[in-house]
């Protein structure tokens, strides 16, 4: 499958919902589509046409903001008509900003940073209790590390060796008010995790498809303990002037026209 | 049935029961279990009842996650971990996710005794009482406990047990018909009402006691969100006077809930309560002496609402 090609669909979709509102969290949306990509399009086990199927696989975004870009995904997947994404944040809107799960596809409403992944621990839990042979993957980022709800999350996984769950890090390093690493580095994060009985797979360039298809892969595999797969991505990837903003491509504001340039800059690329 | 029975026994037990019958349920602990009577649950259901360690925000957005894959999760802790402490998760993975969590709070108020300050949650229900989508409940002793246990169970969505865990004087008959939405009429009267929860319960019924010549109605008001406004307003609206006891401080919890309840039909009230104020250690007669929660007390109310015009 053409996952470079998907990712840059994606990355379109994702652009234009965020610049036909005016403003969005663009940055992590945007480091993020090729690891959703390979997840939607090869990972999970699901099916658009049954959203709440018993047993199938889960993705829970605990980096709530990403919203746009799950629902880029979701969209293109078939769990609702295109359309939708010309609602985001508008009033009475299904797609808000944040991951809702009252939107099909979404398996947990996220947004309160650190919160996402203890559900996504429970959610493993519950699967291992059901012993229905599902995956469970969480994405958090690298700011919603600093929260400590996440390590009391990492510290149950690795303690009940919650070998379904399979955790992903956007190391995009930066956050609203800054560089990560300025304001409070949360390196070194590998060994962190596997401190706290995570098996860690460093992901160069997670923005690469077939390192993250390697990573995935080998993820699957794992027995005995969680995983965690550091992405160490570029917040804002594939439009060079919103990467350029840093942390000011967080929450940005652009129009239609600019969408435009974007959309030719991704194609082109 | 429950004369010198613990509530947390009588947890304990109906959560044993529930266990068995129902393979969804699930019970976490926060380090607590040993103190609200669930550890036992472990060597029955050692897949289904377990301990997540000192981690209330995990266990309960984890439960969240849980509930979401169809589980039936308790969870549980002292009233100032399983609320203040995890307002947020509460609010987000819980409430607002629309998840059906059920979370025990136990030793609620001065109830926390020994353990003082740091572990006497005043304001637990006014927390909670401003995150939409929950219900507040507060058994007053272990028979409301075990009759109100099939209507906890049916009902899907977030509720808050306020649990005294300790033991409690009985103050239902064994014929009791519990109703999650309804308050009980403890006795009926003409010039006063008082409403109370908790604890408070036994101490209004030893004031009117002492208040024989005065005819007081006491509703025994268990859900305090949603709170049964047709009890109270009619009742309000029948005696013109209220008095409202409770084991919270007298800001946001019950006595406000009353208070909101009658905004458009406004009679003369006073409030019986945590007096705006932080616990301390002590055995609770002491405790109910220092905040003004004593019969005397409820007692003084009445008197003064009874003589203003």
């Amino acid at each position: 499958m053409d996952f470079k090609g998907i990712s840059k669909q994606i990355r379109k979709d994702t652009l234009w919902t965020i610049g036909n509102l005016g403003v969005g969290h663009i940055g992590g949306s945007l480091s993020i589509i090729e690891v959703l990509v390979l997840l939607y399009y090869k990972y999970l086990n699901i099916d658009p046409s049954l959203p709440n199927k018993e047993g199938r696989d889960r993705l829970i975004v605990s980096k709530g903001h990403a919203g746009p870009a799950v629902y880029a995904v979701l969209a293109n997947k078939g769990y609702f008509p295109k359309e939708l994404l010309g609602t985001l944040n508008k009033n009475g809107t299904l797609l808000p900003s944040h991951c809702d799960m009252r939107l099909a596809g979404v398996d947990m409403t996220t947004g309160s940073l650190g919160q996402g992944f203890s559900c996504a621990v429970g959610i493993a839990k519950a699967s291992k209790l059901s012993n229905d042979g599902a995956k469970i993957y969480s994405i958090i980022g690298d700011g919603e590390s600093q929260e400590g709800q996440i390590w009391e999350a990492a510290m149950f996984a690795g303690s009940h060796k919650l070998d379904n769950f399979i955790a992903i890090l956007d190391k995009n390093n930066y956050q609203i008010d800054g560089a990560v690493d300025v304001i409070n580095s949360i390196d070194p994060i590998g060994d962190k995790f596997k401190a706290f009985n995570f098996e860690v797979i460093e992901v160069k360039d997670g923005n690469d498809v077939d390192q993250i298809d390697e990573a995935l892969s080998k993820a699957k595999e794992v027995k005995g303990k969680p995983t965690m797969l550091i992405l160490h991505t570029v917040k804002g990837k594939g439009v060079k002037s919103i990467e350029n903003a840093g942390a000011g491509n967080h929450n940005m504001k652009y129009d239609l026209n600019k969408t435009a340039e974007f959309l030719k800059e991704v194609e082109e690329n | 049935m429950f004369e010198n029975i613990e509530m947390r026994v009588v947890l304990g037990n109906l959560l044993k029961e529930t266990l068995e019958k129902d393979k969804k349920v699930v019970v976490l602990d926060a380090d607590l279990a040993n103190a609200n009577g669930t550890l036992k649950l472990r060597d029955s259901f050692p897949d289904r009842a377990f301990d997540v360690g000192v981690a209330e925000a995990n266990m309960a957005s984890m439960a969240a996650g849980m509930a979401s894959y169809g589980y039936k999760p308790f969870i549980t802790s002292f009233t100032p971990f399983a609320t203040r402490r995890i307002a947020d998760q509460i609010a987000i993975s819980i409430c607002y996710s629309n998840m059906n969590v059920k979370i025990i709070g136990t030793d609620p108020g001065i109830s926390a005794e020994f353990n003082g300050g740091t572990h006497m949650s005043v304001e637990d229900i006014g927390i909670l009482r401003g995150i939409p989508n929950i219900v507040i409940y507060e058994p007053v002793d272990a028979v409301q406990l075990f009759k109100s246990w099939d209507a906890i169970l049916n009902y899907v969505g977030p509720l808050y047990i306020r649990l005294f865990r300790k033991d409690s004087k009985i103050i239902f008959k064994d014929d009791y018909k519990f109703d999650l939405f309804k308050a009980d009429i403890l006795k009926e009267g003409k010039d006063l009402t008082i409403f109370a929860s908790g604890i408070m319960v036994e101490e209004s019924l030893k004031a009117i006691e002492e208040l024989k010549g005065i005819d007081i109605e006491l509703i025994n008001v268990h859900t305090i969100k949603p709170i049964d406004k047709e009890t109270v307003i009619k009742s309000a609206l029948k005696t013109k006077r209220v008095v409202i006891a409770e084991n919270h401080n007298i800001i946001n919890g019950l006595g406000s809930a009353i208070l909101e309840t009658l905004e458009n039909n406004p009679v003369p009230s006073k409030r019986i309560g945590i007096p705006d104020r932080f616990g301390e250690v002590g055995k609770m007669p002491y405790l109910k002496e220092i905040m003004h929660m004593t019969k005397d007390d409820i007692i003084q109310a009445v008197k003064e609402l009874m003589t203003s015009k």
